[in-house]
Order: structure tokens, then C-alpha cells, then sequence
């Protein structure tokens, strides 16, 4: 216990430094790496013919990115299909096959890094480097553009500009992502994360019998996985392994790197908001709190939803598995199944709680073989899908949300609603309604399908009502973004590929076109001024009101289903 | 407006070429730069943490391994058993068990908690364990020996896991109990700072050094 809340009083030293420097790289503001980053991006912008002073407006922001996305995605499927080849593949791994690409593609485009495929036998390091590690960098890259543009429609500095896709692009990967990950991909190899180029390694063990190791460049690929919040592992276990995963310090190294950037936003988020309404207010930047005031009610709200989660799961998995000790095995320790002794329950715990609310998706322990609560909490954190939330997607949704909560609110006073000075109106209603319902829509229209078909139930290797959790985890991942799995569904199959697949794409974009749209909608209004009927949302009552909201829309659309899979199956394990 | 009339095609691109670079620098040079840094800088490390006795390489400290002999320590249950095999005279691989080697893998047999192949796998476990460690009362046994581990690789067990199998190790092996129990006792790790994670016994490494006192190494 004692453990888990020290680890959670670091992050929040570490989280607010790096908050100040993403928001001075969104901001365009100075920083002290600017006379040698400078150089590399102008050179960079040249190549690419990239005009970074060319503002766009939200269509073309959107447009930019995604047809950027879909080169990126033809590319990488290109690659994929031709692994063969003997670039870079020790293994003599084989080309990978259709439907198995297009999920992985998109998969990893999308930033969700479900895995259909093993690491092992289906990657060779040509893939794993040019593929994955290559997706990982530029989707979340991609996913804090968007953040960006929408945060500064938000702040509505400008009538209509959210900035330079390309620009943003680049900026994100040269500032904030490839830094980071030399700094971070060394720690790793120091812990003892392999990063070679050279095969397999087959070894004579003690008794005589023959050991096969995994190698290759893992150290590059697994930091990358946790700061850009990807979550796909190099092997099929993920960061379970004690090859991507050695030791504590290793682990700990992992979790900060996935919660640092999501929770940076939205100090950038909070900066930037407060900053232009000290400029309105007071004609002059007096602005010196460290989240901004609207950053700090969201990040409070997150950390409210995010300590409940943890809390519950810590709990559940702690109390181990009545169905074990009624077979005479000691649950002492917790529930061990499917969990590493260097971890233990506690940070297992943790583990589980972060990656499902910073939607990374990446596990060091097996999600399947959690208790029926401890495995419902990754389950609806990836529902609510805004506990800090990934690549800056979290924030956009939480946004949705706070617009929903000064709706609601609004209509109980009698008061047209506003948010962040602007008012809010029927098309950004209309738009907010349609960025909300399309989650749980994904989740709960592709589980009815999977579990009517046969190709769908096929997939379920757990009986009773854990195989609905199964289902529901799967996708509830996909259109999240997350990416980790209840991992017994055999789910390379082509049903399986293709419907994650399209959850995947239209979980990722869908939403992202939208919020632009609110951002791109609320920017052209003027700024209303505060009267004593003004709701206000940088306060902590708001914060409050946010976490019912969420809970309430989550307990309307999801409880039902939740109560047939891991509640139902709690009440039978501890009847 | 000139930028309209070009704009698709110029649109286009930058989109390609982006993608071109970005792939160039994060895909690949990225890469290779800390594949390089790290050969520099933590050589043993980056090529996988191998264990060598005598010029001959053993496992990896990172990666746990399958023990059946009564004078080795065990290890936890593993889906994949440590992707440890043999191979037979036409070139079939298979598991120490007898089942088919599928090839290099990782995970767990992902058992929801309620299902009953788990409690069955457990409870066979449990009869096995308390054939071979008469002494042991099926209470004692600790929960993480006897639960499949998440990567099927772990290659740590709890110290109190390591305890109770230091008299069926001293009997086999004919080492005494109280140095199995030093050499145990050299090869666990406390908590990192005393505070974060679990205290750990490293199997592998005890069995090293059992084997070489053993003088059969």
C-alpha cells in the first residue's frame, strides 16, 4: 500500500516539469535545447517541403493528418507483407498474412497496439523497427497533434488557425519523444532489456535439455511503447516478460514513462487556457500557477476517477482466489495467478490501473487471469476512456465530458451553458452527444455481434461468464485505443481481425475529427463575460461534478453488461 | 490563391514524405543508434544477460528456466515451460513433459479465476509438490509456487517458496540444509530501496551455484 502511494507522490514531482516543457513546445515559446533542435526540424521541414508557418484551419488539420496516417498505414502494410525478405531477420520469420496485417496495421497506426499476433514468431526485426517502432513514435505524435490543435481552438488565441499539422508532427517527435527515449531506452538496457541485432539464442540448460531466449532490439521498442503510450509488446507476454520487463526499477522506469505525457497535457491544457483568459481579464500575463485553474479541476477529476480504480482493483486482487484456496493453496500472497513474484500484487495492481486509464495497453501481468473486480476496474477505465487517457486523447474526451457536466448544470440553474468563456450551443451539443455515444456504441454493438455468431463465440476459451468479459474486454481495447487483451481469446482469426479492426479505426478517428470540429466551432464565438450566473468550472465542486457525470453516464450505458460478466462472475466465485 | 491550385499535389507530398523520413529516423535510426550506445556503454546487458560457466552458456539471469532433478530448486509453474526442450534424433523438439515444442513463445494459459481447469491444475500441482516434499503441509505451500506467472519466464520465486524445498534439496544433492540455505540466502534480492516490489529468489542462479558445489557443472 505504502509502496503504490509513494510511487503516485513521485509521478506528480515529475509530471509537473515535463507539463511546463510540453506547453511551451505547444505554445511555440522558447526552450534551452532551441539553437540545436532549431536546426534539425529546419532541415527536417525542408526534405519534407513542410512551410511550418502555413497555418490550417481545423478541415485541414484533420485532412493532413489523416492522409498522413493512411500513407503511413499503406507503408507499414506494405512492409509487413514482405517480412520475408532477409533484412534484418535473423529468425527466418515468414510474411505475415492478410487480415492478421490489416489488424496490425491499423492497430498500430490507431496507437492501440492490439496484438493478434506473437512477437516472436510473427515479427521479424525488419518489421519491429521499420513497422512498429517506426508507428509507435507517429501515432502518438499524431494523437498529441490533435490534442494540441484542440487545445489551442480552446484557448482561441486565433479565429480560426489550430496550428501546422506537419509542423506539430515533428516538433513532438524531435522535442519530446526521440529525447526522451534515448535517455529512457538506455535506463532499460542499464536494467538489463536486451537491444542487439543478432538471433535467438539457444542454450544447453543445467539438466542437459536445450533453452531458446529471445533477443533483438527490444530496448528501443519497449521505451517507445510506454512514452508514446502504444503498449505493444516485442513478445507475446508484453512487459510481463523479464526481457521487456527485468526488474522493479525497470517497471517503475516503464510506468512513469506511459503517465507522464498524458498527464503533462493537461498541465499544457491548463497553461495555455489560463494564460489567454489572463490576457482577456487582465490585458496582461499574471498567470503563474502551475496546472492553470481549468487544468487543475480536469486533473483532480482524473485523479478522483484514477485513485478509485486503483483502489478497488489493489483490493480485489489482494484478497486472492476463493477457488483456489478451497482447493487448499495458500492465498496469502493475493491472487498470484498470471502474475510475476518481482511485482507481486501490489505494482501488478498499479500496473494494470495505469495502463488501462493512460490507455496504453501494455501489461505486466495477465488481464485474463485477474479476479473478476480486479479485472472488471482495466475494463471500465478503458469505458470511461478519460481517466488521463493516452497521446492526449483522454484530455479531448474529459473535455466532451466537462461540456456534457456545464450542460447538465446549466440546465438545472436555468442558464445558458458555458465553458473556458465561450457559450455553448446546439451544434457543439449536437457534436459532443455524437463524440460520447460512439464508444460505448463500438463496445456494445460488436460484443451482441460476437457473441451471436459462431466466428464470434469461437474465439472464447474461458466458460461461464468470464467469456463474456472476454468479449467485452476485447473490444471495450479496440475502441479505446488500449490495446491489451483478456489474452486467452484466440482471436487471430478473420472475423476477429476484421471487426477489432474496424472498432480500432473508427474508436481513433471518428472521435478526433469531432472534437476538432467542437474546437473549430467554439473558436469563430466570442468570449461572453463572467456574470454572478456563470457556472464555474476551475473549481473543485466542478471537479466533483465531473466524476458523477462520468460515473453516471458509464453506470447507464455499461452496468448491464458488466453485471453478466465480472460481477456475475464475483457473486458465483464468492458465493 | 496560388496554394489551391497546386495544393492536392503539394498536400501529397508532404504527407509522403513525412512519412518517408519520420520512418528513416524513428524506424531506423533510432534503433540502431541505442543498439549502438548500448553496445558501448552496457555490453553485457544489451546482448541479453547471459550466464557463463567454464565458456559455456547457461541461460540468461533475466530469464527463468524448468527444473525437474529433486536437487535443484523448482520453479513456477510455466504455459510455455520456459521454452525449455529437447530434441530427439530427427530433429522433433519437445517439452521436459513430453508435449510438442511449438516453438519460442511467452505467456500464461490465461485461466479466467473461476475456471475449473485452474483449480484442477492447481490441486495435480499440489499432490506432485507434497510427493516429492513429504514434510510439507499442503497450507505452507506459497501462493506464487504453485500459480503459473504471467510471461511463463519469471525467474524469481518468494523466498518462503525457496525455504520449503531447502530439505528435499539437501537430501538429493547431499549439500547440507544450512548451505543450501546460504546459497539461497546469497542469491535473493530485497525490495528496491527497501520499499517498491517484491523480495526475490533468482532459481537459476541458486542452481548454478548447487550444481558447481555438486561438482556436476
Amino acid at each position: 500500500m505504502f509502496q503504490i502511494i509513494l510511487t503516485l507522490l513521485i509521478y506528480m514531482a515529475l509530471v509537473i516539469p515535463l507539463g511546463v516543457y510540453l506547453y511551451h513546445i505547444a505554445a511555440g515559446k522558447h526552450t534551452f535545447a532551441d539553437p540545436l533542435l532549431d536546426r534539425v526540424d529546419g532541415c527536417l521541414y525542408k526534405i519534407c517541403g513542410v512551410r511550418p508557418q502555413r497555418e490550417m484551419d481545423w478541415k485541414e488539420y484533420v485532412v493532413a493528418l489523416i492522409g498522413t496516417n493512411a500513407v503511413m498505414i499503406f507503408l507499414g502494410y506494405l512492409i509487413l507483407r514482405i517480412q520475408s525478405i532477409s533484412l534484418f531477420n535473423p529468425n527466418g520469420i515468414g510474411g505475415m498474412e492478410a487480415s492478421l496485417s490489416f489488424n496490425t496495421i491499423i492497430s498500430f497506426m490507431t496507437n492501440t497496439n492490439l496484438q493478434h499476433y506473437s512477437g516472436e514468431s510473427g515479427l521479424s526485426y525488419l518489421s519491429q523497427m521499420v513497422v512498429i517502432t517506426f508507428m509507435m513514435f507517429v501515432s502518438a505524435a499524431s494523437g498529441y497533434a490533435a490534442c494540441i490543435a484542440f487545445i489551442r481552438g480552446l484557448a482561441g488565441k486565433s479565429k480560426a488557425s489550430v496550428g501546422n499539422f506537419y509542423s506539430d508532427l515533428i516538433r513532438i517527435i524531435t522535442r519530446v519523444l526521440l529525447p526522451l527515449s534515448v535517455i529512457g531506452g538506455l535506463l532499460l538496457v542499464w536494467q538489463g532489456v536486451p537491444q542487439n541485432l543478432s538471433g535467438n539464442i539457444v542454450v544447453d540448460t543445467l539438466e542437459g535439455a536445450k533453452q531458446v531466449i529471445a533477443s533483438g532490439p527490444v530496448a528501443a521498442l519497449e521505451i517507445i511503447k510506454h512514452l508514446g503510450t502504444n503498449g505493444g509488446g516485442f513478445l507475446g507476454a508484453n512487459s510481463s516478460t523479464p526481457i521487456e520487463n527485468p526488474t522493479m526499477l525497470s517497471n517503475l522506469i516503464e510506468l512513469y514513462s506511459m503517465m507522464l505525457l498524458p498527464g503533462a497535457c493537461v498541465i499544457t491544457f491548463g497553461r495555455m487556457v489560463g494564460e489567454r483568459k489572463a490576457e482577456r481579464v487582465n490585458g496582461q500575463k499574471n498567470h503563474k500557477s502551475v496546472f492553470g485553474r481549468e487544468g487543475r479541476s480536469i486533473f483532480a477529476a482524473m485523479s478522483i476517477l484514477f485513485v478509485i480504480g486503483l483502489g478497488v482493483c489493489f483490493w480485489a486482487e489482494s484478497q486472492g482466489n476463493p477457488a483456489l484456496a478451497e482447493v487448499g493453496l495458500s492465498q496469502s500472497m493475493g491472487s498470484m495467478e498470471g502474475k510475476e513474484v518481482r511485482f507481486g500484487v501490489a505494482q501488478s495492481a498499479l500496473f494494470t490501473t495505469t495502463t488501462t486509464s493512460f490507455t496504453t495497453g501494455t501489461v505486466n501481468n495477465m488481464h485474463d487471469t485477474l479476479t473478476p473486480l480486479g479485472g472488471m476496474i482495466p475494463m471500465l477505465h478503458m469505458m470511461l476512456n478519460v481517466v488521463f487517457g493516452g497521446k492526449g486523447v483522454g484530455l479531448m474526451n474529459m473535455i466532451m465530458y466537462a461540456i456534457l457536466a456545464v450542460f447538465i448544470c446549466g440546465l438545472m440553474i436555468g442558464r445558458t451553458p458555458e465553458y473556458l468563456g465561450k457559450k455553448i450551443e446546439g451544434r457543439e451539443m449536437k457534436l459532443t452527444a455524437l463524440a460520447i455515444i460512439i464508444h460505448p456504441l463500438l463496445i456494445l454493438a460488436f460484443s451482441a455481434l460476437a457473441v451471436a455468431v459462431p466466428d464470434g463465440q469461437a474465439g472464447i476459451t474461458n466458460p461461464g461468464f468470464h467469456g463474456l468479459s472476454q468479449v467485452l474486454y476485447e473490444f471495450a481495447s479496440s475502441a479505446a485505443n488500449n490495446g491489451s487483451g483478456f489474452e486467452g481469446l484466440a482471436d487471430n482469426s478473420l472475423f476477429w481481425n476484421v471487426t477489432t479492426g474496424l472498432v480500432m479505426f473508427f474508436g481513433r478517428y471518428l472521435p478526433i475529427i469531432l472534437q476538432l470540429a467542437i474546437a473549430g466551432s467554439l473558436m469563430k464565438k466570442g468570449f461572453v463575460n463572467e456574470s454572478s450566473g456563470t457556472l464555474h468550472t476551475d473549481t473543485v465542486s466542478f471537479a466533483v461534478i465531473l466524476v458523477f457525470v462520468v460515473y453516471i453516464f458509464a453506470a447507464l450505458t455499461f452496468f448491464p453488461v458488466l453485471a453478466l460478466g465480472p460481477v456475475a462472475e464475483h457473486l458465483t466465485l464468492w458465493a | 490563391m496560388k496554394e489551391s491550385g497546386s495544393g492536392l499535389c503539394n498536400g501529397l507530398r508532404q504527407m509522403v514524405m513525412v512519412t518517408v523520413i519520420l520512418m528513416l529516423v524513428c524506424g531506423l535510426g533510432f534503433p540502431l543508434l541505442l543498439t549502438g550506445l548500448s553496445a558501448l556503454l552496457f555490453p553485457q546487458q544489451a546482448s541479453g544477460n547471459l550466464i557463463t560457466v567454464d565458456g559455456k552458456t547457461v541461460g540468461s539471469i533475466s530469464v527463468g528456466q524448468e527444473f525437474t532433478e529433486d536437487y535443484f530448486l523448482w520453479s513456477r509453474p510455466s504455459a510455455y515451460h520456459y521454452n525449455v526442450y529437447t530434441e530427439t534424433e530427427d530433429g522433433q523438439r519437445y517439452y521436459l513433459d513430453g508435449t510438442t515444442f511449438g516453438g519460442l513463445a511467452s505467456g500464461s494459459q490465461n485461466y479466467g479465476p473461476s475456471n475449473p481447469a485452474l483449480a484442477e491444475r492447481v490441486e495435480a500441482d499440489i499432490q506432485n509438490f507434497q510427493e516429492k516434499n513429504p514434510e510439507v503441509e499442503r497450507e505452507e505451500i506459497p501462493t506464487d509456487l504453485l500459480t503459473a506467472s504471467g510471461s511463463g519466464l519469471d525467474p524469481h520465486i518468494s523466498p518462503m517458496a525457496a525455504q520449503i524445498q531447502i530439505p528435499r534439496i539437501a537430501q538429493a544433492s547431499g549439500l547440507t540444509e544450512d548451505k543450501v540455505q546460504e546459497i539461497i540466502q546469497k542469491h535473493t534480492t530485497g525490495k528496491l530501496l527497501g520499499i517498491f516490489g517484491e523480495e526475490t529468489v533468482n532459481v537459476l542462479q541458486v542452481n548454478v551455484e548447487i550444481a558447481e558445489c555438486m561438482g556436476i557443472l
